[in-house]
């Protein structure tokens, strides 16, 4: 029995090294997971500013709030509060992790809440660089990953894998991802289109540590390539754990959010 | 001495104050005013009413308060200028209420409006407030409803209860107004119930989400918004009365949510007002994600819709079908369209409309509206407005 255990120690270096790339892939993505398991429920606010190609600015205001879900995808409330028309409109999603999230939108002035196809995810978030799905909880099962090699974000060491996803729908090929080898966030994302061409690169910085574990960035910056036009997108008040419950993503919820 | 007590006096009221704000988390002013024109490019059909143009302003301002427990209190007030027609300008409190919600339950009191139901092409389920009628004839402004409105969510679904007393007349355009039946909306309206407006109305809805599926029944006792129209013998000639009956509702409304098709369906059975009747709107939305390989999204929306009072039914609308479409272009300036047609199976009666928004800079909004009557036959409720095509511009400055 000890030689046995013996032996089989010998031999898990082999086994490290003759791991495939989408095995040391899916490692570093269930590890980034595992780190961020726990938070309970985020708060923050955000600020949109929209630029186009000719560097005229427009601005969105919103707060988003994320109850996290074991066993499934994140629940989430966005409120908007600018541009003055739509301010009081908001968006609660369920996310899940291989079947289609469930939607709702709540327009103020009609008082409606109508449930919405969330066959969109390749759609730009208010007319944003950023689409639906790039701003939605990233569950480890939603894509296929691929280890490339190890390279440097802002002198930031970092694992570079690409990533396949594996839900409908995706505006994107394919994704790849610079994950920070000490706080195993994203710093750097490269997009490609459904032709396989780099369409939009994402830069987060400003990452910063709450309740000593989890990882917020303050800042993620989107630049489309083949439309010159960017999308720069600030976080603030960062609150965790504050008590959110279920209720708190509930249809009637949407109704007083605001 | 006496500057000291007067010191202490200000202190305290500035103490006072500052613990009265330091209860609120907010008070805000938000809302919109705006000035539209509309242009009428056919004469009218009587002619007491104007022709060809007409100018107007409205304003919604809206203050919003929240106390340190969350409770709030909103109110939202409307005012409408109109050059032509002095019943269309008006002013309503659309809303003016306050607001408890704690884990499991919510309380309103006070003026508040409630939307229920799915579809696109017209709104049956949706019975709590009054249609602001002289606003748009497309039914989607509603006027303020004095209301109690408890909240109960459950695991098993939410519950709402409402007691409603007291009973908003729909509005009608004046004698001069567009839109307008024929002959005149008289200003006297005829109730039921000897408590007339004084009515205390009750409503009832049970709303829940299986998976793709959400589902509400609700069932409603009191004053029908929607009046019968009674042609009478006045001293000035024949006019309309609107008579208001007291009924019984039920109703139920679905939608399937089933990736990018949105199966839609309301029915509602009536009875208290003439023959009791059914009647139906079912259809389905499908958006094409991404059209052409831009950022748009097309959703296509076709709707049966039904009345089983067939040609006597009060309604337009009794076995008539709407396609329609709908263009978000989804970028920054918001642009979206939305186009139908409502056409009888039976008849030649077509009815159009054109809307279309577009965001300029960050706090306005300008807005195309259109709608045209085509053929329609002498004795469908439509006959009336069948002069009353319409194409109107809006610029909203948000705030």
């Amino acid at each position: 029995m000890k030689k046995l255990v013996l032996m089989m120690l010998c031999l898990l270096p082999l086994m490290a090294v003759a791991q495939t790339s989408e095995e040391k892939g899916l490692e570093i993505a269930v590890e980034a997971d595992k780190r961020d398991m726990g938070f309970g429920d985020v708060s923050s606010s955000l600020t949109m500013t929209l630029k186009n190609a000719n560097g005229n600015t427009s601005i969105r205001k919103m707060r988003s709030k994320t109850l996290e879900v074991q066993g499934d995808g994140d629940k989430g409330l966005t409120i908007f509060d600018k541009p003055a028309d739509v301010k009081g409109t908001a968006f609660l999603s369920f996310t899940h992790v291989l079947e289609a999230d469930d939607q709702w939108l709540y327009l103020p002035a009609l008082k409606r809440v109508k449930r919405i196809s969330s066959k969109n995810k390749s759609g730009p978030f208010m007319g944003s660089e950023f689409a639906f799905e790039d701003l939605s909880s990233r569950e480890v099962e939603k894509y296929k990953y691929l280890y490339l090699n190890d390279d440097a974000v802002g002198g930031e060491d970092a694992f570079v894998i690409e990533v396949r996803p594996n839900y409908k729908y995706s505006g994107y090929t394919r994704s790849v991802v610079w994950i920070s080898k000490t706080t195993y966030q994203p710093l750097k994302i490269n997009y490609y289109d459904r032709k396989n061409s780099l369409l939009k690169t994402m830069v987060a910085t400003g990452y910063k540590q709450y309740l000593g574990k989890y990882w917020r960035p303050d800042e993620m910056n989107m630049v489309n390539h083949q439309t010159k036009k960017e999308t720069l997108l600030e976080f603030s008040d960062y609150k965790f754990q504050t008590g959110l419950k279920s209720r708190d993503f509930s249809k009637a919820s949407l109704k007083r959010a605001r | 001495m006496e500057a000291r007590k007067k010191g202490g006096g200000y202190r305290r009221l500035l103490l006072a104050a500052a613990l009265i704000c330091s209860g609120a988390k907010a008070g805000e002013w938000s809302g919109y005013v705006a000035a539209d024109y509309s242009y009428f490019p056919q004469s009218a059909l009587n002619a007491q009413q104007f022709e060809h143009g007409r100018l107007s302003f409205s304003a919604e301002p809206e203050f919003y308060h929240s106390w340190e427990n969350d409770d709030s209190l909103t109110f939202v007030s409307f005012f409408r200028w109109d050059e032509q027609d002095p019943q269309r300008s008006h002013i309503d409190i659309r809303e003016l209420l306050w607001m408890r919600a704690r884990d499991d339950w919510e309380l309103l009191v006070g003026i508040g409006k409630v939307f229920w139901g799915v579809t696109e092409s017209q709104h049956l389920v949706d019975i709590i407030n009054q249609t602001d009628f002289v606003e748009n004839v497309d039914g989607e402004d509603k006027l303020g409803q004095p209301m109690i409105n408890a909240t109960f969510l459950r695991e098993w679904g939410t519950v709402d209860l409402f007691v409603l007393p007291g009973f908003r007349e729909r509005t009608f355009a004046g004698k001069g107004g567009r839109f307008r039946p024929n002959p005149e909306i008289d200003d006297h309206s005829a109730y039921q119930s000897a408590a007339k407006d004084k009515h205390v109305d009750y409503a009832l809805r049970w709303s829940q989400t299986f998976d793709d599926w959400d589902v509400g029944v609700s069932h409603f006792y009191g004053t029908s918004r929607e009046p019968r129209i009674i042609p009478t013998l006045a001293p000035a000639g024949l006019v309309l009365t609107p008579f208001y009956d007291i009924i019984n509702q039920t109703a139920v409304d679905v939608q399937a949510t089933l990736d990018e098709w949105l199966w839609k369906v309301e029915v509602i059975h009536r009875s208290g007002q003439g023959e009791t009747f059914n009647a139906l709107t079912a259809g389905f939305e499908y958006t094409f994600v991404g059209v052409m390989e831009s950022s748009a999204d097309f959703g296509l929306i076709a709707e049966y819709l039904y009345d089983d009072r067939g040609a006597s039914a009060s309604t337009a609308f009794e076995d008539d079908i709407f396609i329609g479409g709908r263009l978000a272009i989804n970028d920054a300036a918001s642009s979206e369209l939305l186009f139908g047609v409502i056409a009888d199976l039976h008849e030649s009666t077509r009815f159009y409309s054109v809307e279309a928004s577009r965001r300029l800079g960050d706090e306005w909004v300008l807005s195309l509206e259109a709608r045209f009557i085509s053929s329609v036959e002498k004795r469908d409720p439509l006959a009336s407005f069948r002069h009353d095509d319409v194409i109107q511009l809006e610029l909203a400055h948000h705030f």
